[in-house]
């Protein structure tokens, strides 16, 4: 069953039909056209779509939308306008971290979820937070050194 | 920014049209065309736009357009092609803009391969000297432009950040300003390219043009193309290699909400449905019978048996210098063989085409290595003569060798055909890695001698797919696929006697493409670990070894030298803790590595360290070729500890992330990569570091444990404590 579905995202409210299983993921790329959020696995083991719900990290490859329904949710087109997620992109074009890009969304809604809740993670804080994103380029290197530059604030 | 439709000032239809006839020009291994900078493209003055040849396009406001002939797929060829060409042309930087290239073997083919195709490492090496002189005979008609406005001559005047100056009047002019006045220009026949010393804009450690869009979101890559009315599409092909569709009992899929249509095609199922689930969810509901046909049975395991038995044939001769028999008979014998696996691609964004056909064109949306392929491949599907399918291409969230088949696109138009609108088709990751262009399995042989010490012959034999057979049959020769000997016959060392043999054996059924590092990934792999493995026979130590058979090689020697230092060869290390190395000429550039590895007691390996330094010659973006350098890294350590493809009925085993497996952030090492300055021609540096991990690597164990693997991905059963190889 179709049913009419109200989510907040990136703090608007969008309203639309899908049945309530259906995953997050694919009302932001197929309904909303929002395409930033990137389809990698579809079973939670790439995180190339990381959206955040509620300020945290979640896989909207298996997050029903019915699950969401009263939780503000943010994706990599609006995460700019907090304070993390700012400083994430920046640390990401300082340092060049970027390769293919595809599974960046997904990098950087790890990160700035990290760094909101751990605003000086160490490395066994990057690899929790962030081993749950595969990138196929190898920029792991430079995500972690990007993560440390944007909790200091330090320039490369 | 990155423009992802044709401008509208741009004749897509002379671009369209302007080199079919040419077709598939072949120029495997030759000399570079030299018509590139010649005035190609027909002259569009309509609006002021300058454009002298196919790559560079000026509008009255200064705003640069660059079109890139090869495509960007993490690479960071965008850039360093753009610099190329700004560098040549003086833009000014700041305002560079790069566009994909339409599809065009004329104006854009690979100049190595006479075909609009990205690979091999080469899109620098290639388009060198064709870019420069396209970007020096552009800057030559503005500077006379200007000269003839201001009644000088034009040696009188300079060019920098998109001005023309006359120095001795004061006087300036924007290439904006000048953009009409240049179109009227004659091209000089020969402009001169800069003295490298005169670069500004090479060399630097260059800002990548398509990574603040890759931030946000805005990127848009194959997957991303929405169009008014598109629905969206996944399949489900025979599981078995080969196989066909039997029957469909679609009764319950049609009934589903956003189900729109069941496509049967001969080899593939295909549900359209309003958005990605909807076409999943009717796809799980298909009762599909699938006629698997003769490969039903296969096995890796029958599959290697194969291998096995067809390398121990004679060869084609790649190479032979000096006298291999009478070498062999003497000094102190070494033979050993290595086996690698098949392996899948596994870019992060997976497989897909967007398509709309029409009764009298179709128009596709993709990320692909292959544009004209892609584009005469769907003209086929699609029954259309070839002028009449347009191709978008995108950005490539990772090609890795997979883009280079044209697969997708005939499967997408095949399905898009069944209906009036237009439609998205996205395989999931578990089609996408089941049903891919596998990277063969390999089976390299060395027998080899010591004298002194040294190694007085080397006969080495590969036997495994012949690629280019199918992918560029003219290419394929005298029985030898020179693609899978690229790095065999190229070896750095001073091998009096040598000797290089090619068997082909084709995997029943298995399809086989090329694959990040290609040819060489089974060469570097056999030759360093053969090297390794022959010191420790000499006494010697690994990097002593090479060293004393790399006096003609004075670049790979001087990058090993700085790879012992920087890496701390030599140093002591704890208990089942190694370093091993690996030095390769591939891809024209010259690359050391060293691999620093714990191997715990029950066999796991943990990475501590990689140091790799690089010539590659003018590095046209340092940061660049030290960004693939890392990454190539991983990639090929993802493979040496985790990558295999195995077969069992006919049907790929693996299926997504969780069995085969990725190198993660947590198990990634410290890696320092150095780039050493050069004045040499620009080698390739795409592939380069996926072939140095594996065989570091795999020395570093032997160097921790003493176990001699001669086989991938790493077999932690025989690294355990205890056990012996």
């Amino acid at each position: 069953m179709h049913m009419a579905t109200t989510l907040t995202i990136n703090g608007e409210t969008k309203s639309f039909d899908a049945p309530p299983e259906m995953p997050l993921l694919w009302v932001l790329r197929d309904i909303l056209g929002m395409t930033g959020t990137k389809f990698g696995c579809g079973i939670a083991q790439c995180g190339a779509c990381t959206v955040h719900v509620d300020g945290k990290a979640v896989r909207s490859c298996v997050l029903p939308v019915s699950a969401v329904a009263n939780h503000a949710i943010t994706t990599i087109e609006h995460v700019g306008n907090t304070p993390s997620g700012a400083k994430v992109q920046k640390a990401w074009l300082d340092l060049e971290v970027i390769q293919c890009g595809y599974c960046q969304s997904g990098q950087i809604m790890a990160a700035a979820a990290l760094l909101a809740a751990t605003p000086n993670p160490d490395d066994s804080d990057i690899d929790a937070a962030m081993a749950g994103n595969i990138c196929r380029c190898g920029t792991y290197v430079r995500i972690r050194e990007a993560i440390k530059q944007a909790a200091t604030g330090r320039q490369s | 920014m990155i423009i992802d439709k044709t401008l509208p000032s741009v004749s897509r239809r002379s671009l369209l049209t302007g080199g079919l006839a040419t077709g598939f020009l072949l120029a495997f291994h030759l000399p570079l065309r030299a018509a590139v900078n010649e005035p190609v493209q027909p002259r569009d003055s309509t609006d002021g736009r300058f454009a002298p040849n196919a790559f560079i396009r000026i509008d009255e406001t200064g705003r640069t357009v660059l079109i890139m002939p090869q495509v960007e797929m993490g690479q960071g060829t965008y850039t360093s092609i753009s610099a190329v060409l700004a560098e040549e042309l003086d833009a000014d930087w700041s305002k560079v803009e790069v566009q994909h290239a339409p599809p065009n073997d004329k104006f854009y083919g690979n100049p190595t391969f006479g075909l609009q195709v990205t690979g091999n490492s080469n899109s620098i090496r290639a388009w060198w000297m064709p870019l420069r002189k396209a970007g020096a005979t552009a800057r030559a008609m503005l500077v006379q432009a200007a000269a003839s406005q201001w009644g000088v001559e034009p040696a009188s005047c300079t060019a920098s950040k998109g001005e023309v100056a006359h120095a001795a009047s004061g006087r300036k002019l924007g290439y904006g300003e000048l953009a009409l006045a240049a179109q009227a220009q004659t091209p000089p026949k020969d402009a001169a390219v800069k003295d490298p010393k005169d670069f500004v804009i090479i060399g630097q450690p260059l800002k990548r043009l398509d990574t603040p869009d890759k931030v946000n979101g805005k990127a848009i890559y194959g997957i991303d193309a929405i169009l008014p009315g598109m629905k969206f599409a996944t399949v489900a092909a025979c599981p078995v290699f080969g196989g066909k569709v039997g029957k469909v009992d679609d009764s319950a899929a049609v009934k589903l909400p956003g189900v729109r249509k069941i496509v049967v095609l001969d080899d593939m199922v295909a549900v359209i449905g309003d958005h990605m689930w909807a076409a999943k969810k009717g796809l799980e509901a298909l009762k599909i019978e699938w006629n698997e046909g003769p490969n039903a049975k296969i096995s890796t395991k029958d599959i290697w048996q194969d291998l096995r038995a067809a390398s121990e044939k004679d060869g084609a001769v790649a190479k032979s210098d000096g006298d291999i028999a009478k070498a062999l008979a003497s000094g102190d014998k070494f033979e050993a063989a290595y086996e690698l696996p098949f392996l899948a691609h596994a870019s992060m964004e997976p497989i897909n085409a967007t398509v709309h056909v029409k009764p009298d064109s179709c128009e596709i949306w993709t990320g692909t290595q292959i544009m004209t392929r892609v584009q005469s491949e769907a003209a086929k599907a699609a029954g259309l003569p070839v002028d009449k399918v347009i191709v978008n291409n995108h950005l490539l969230g990772g090609g890795f060798g997979r883009k280079l088949e044209p697969d997708m696109v005939i499967a997408a138009v095949k399905i898009a055909k069944q209906v009036d609108y237009p439609v998205k088709v996205v395989w999931t990751r578990e089609e996408d890695i089941q049903h891919d262009v596998y990277r063969p399995i390999y089976r390299d042989q060395i027998t080899a001698s010591l004298v002194d010490g040294k190694v007085a012959a080397w006969k080495y034999k590969v036997a495994g797919s012949a690629i280019l057979a199918r992918w560029l049959p003219p290419a394929f020769q005298k029985g030898i696929d020179i693609d899978a000997v690229d790095a065999a016959v190229d070896a750095p060392y001073d091998f009096a006697n040598f000797h290089v043999e090619y068997v082909r054996a084709e995997p029943p059924a298995v399809p086989t493409g090329f694959w990040r590092g290609v040819g060489p990934n089974n060469n570097v792999f056999a030759v360093e670990c053969a090297m390794d493995e022959l010191a420790r026979k000499a006494g010697k130590d690994p990097i002593e070894f090479r060293r004393s058979m790399l006096t003609k090689n004075p670049r790979m020697l001087a990058v090993l030298n700085l790879a012992a230092e920087k890496s701390g060869w030599g140093q002591p290390l704890p208990a089942r803790v190694g370093r091993g190395v690996c030095v390769q000429p591939s891809f024209a550039s010259f690359i050391a590595t060293v691999v620093e590895a714990e191997i715990d007691d029950i066999g796991e390996i943990a990475l501590r360290r990689v140091t790799s330094v690089v010539d590659t010659g003018i590095a046209v973006n340092p940061d660049t070729v030290k960004a693939q350098i890392e990454g190539g890294l991983i990639f090929g350590l993802t493979a040496a500890l985790y990558g295999e493809i195995t077969i069992d009925k006919g049907r790929v085993q693996q299926s997504n992330f969780h069995d085969y497996r990725m190198m993660r952030i947590n198990e990634t090492p410290k890696i320092e990569v150095i780039v050493v300055k050069s004045g040499e021609a620009p080698g390739g540096i795409g592939e380069a570091g996926v072939n140095a991990g594996p065989p570091a690597l795999r020395n570093a164990i032997l160097a921790a444990t003493g176990v001699t693997l001669r086989r991938l991905p790493i077999d932690r059963k025989l690294l355990a404590v205890g056990k012996k190889a």
